[in-house]
């Protein structure tokens, strides 16, 4: 086994995280309504992540977005959008419990990533305020930046034992390349 | 390896992200079907050597299905459209009248 103390990003997996996945028609006013009750403005644009201070909110795909927000407000911010959502096609849903959440943190996150995804993320292609979906090794994952040295990474918790094993491996000390680490 | 932008989300996906469908515009006929109409749409493929429609599915990303137009001989992309539609557009079809004249595939052209 290898060490996470070995590793040249720091590494780490973090439980305090609620998700809610919300499926939607996303042009709806009532949806709109909704997400600024709890405290957010617009909705996201394709592929992008919108953030406050306590929440953040992500674009799946075209009838699908991520809440994210502190676990322990995740019932009743189910419940407010919930009750604006009633009558209308939709799914408000805690999946908390279903995904495993991956703080990288370090100069060197860029790189990392690469090793694992079929993504460009040179900082004119992937930057903060965007969230990917794809694959990590042999899994489907996602991830998104909050700043140039913080990097979160969700996927399913019946696999989160793959991908923590993973990260480790390719942010293994030694192991760096040194390409976008001055980003 | 072949690429694909998925018309749903805008990512350029390539191979590894993405879960192949078969072949595209297949038509189930209805209750009361012939024999060979159902074994038609069970079993008759086409394999061409040039223009082909295929279904794929952007499986490690947004999870849409969508259709796609390539050469399966130089693995050239002519383009993705979307699912929701019984034959490719007329932009799909210009597209790959342009680059190689007189193609048909099944009933299109």
């Amino acid at each position: 086994m290898f060490d996470a103390s070995t590793t040249y990003v720091s590494l780490e997996q973090d439980t305090s995280l609620g998700m809610i996945t919300l499926r939607a028609d996303l042009a709806s006013d009532k949806l709109k309504k909704a997400i600024n009750e709890i405290g957010l403005g617009d909705l996201p644009a394709q592929r992008q992540i919108v953030s406050s201070s306590e929440l953040s909110l992500g674009w799946m795909s075209p009838d699908e977005l991520m809440l994210f927000c502190a676990s322990q407000n995740v019932a009743d911010i189910v419940q407010t959008i919930a009750d604006h959502l009633a009558g209308e096609h939709s799914l408000v849903v805690d999946v908390s419990d279903a995904r495993a959440h991956f703080v990288l943190k370090g100069a060197h996150i860029r790189e990392v990533i690469a090793k694992l995804a079929p993504v460009d993320l040179d900082p004119t292609q992937f930057d903060v305020g965007e969230l990917r979906r794809t694959r990590f090794g042999q899994i489907a994952a996602a991830f998104w930046f909050s700043d140039q040295t913080t990097a979160h990474i969700i996927c399913f918790r019946s696999v989160a034992a793959y991908m923590h094993e993973q990260l480790i491996r390719a942010a293994a000390s030694g192991s760096e390349m040194g390409i976008w680490s001055e980003a | 390896m072949l690429i694909f932008q998925c018309p749903y989300c805008g990512i350029d996906a390539d191979e590894t992200e993405l879960s192949p469908g078969g072949e595209a515009h297949l038509k189930r006929f209805g209750p009361g079907a012939s024999d060979e109409d159902f074994e038609s749409y069970l079993f008759m493929r086409e394999n061409p050597k040039g223009v082909h429609f295929e279904r794929w599915r952007h499986s490690n990303g947004c999870g849409k299905w969508f259709h796609a137009a390539r050469c399966t001989m130089t693995l050239e992309v002519f383009g993705t459209y979307s699912a929701q539609t019984f034959e490719p557009p007329q932009e799909i079809k210009d597209k790959i009248s342009q680059k190689r004249p007189g193609w048909s595939w099944r009933n299109f052209s």
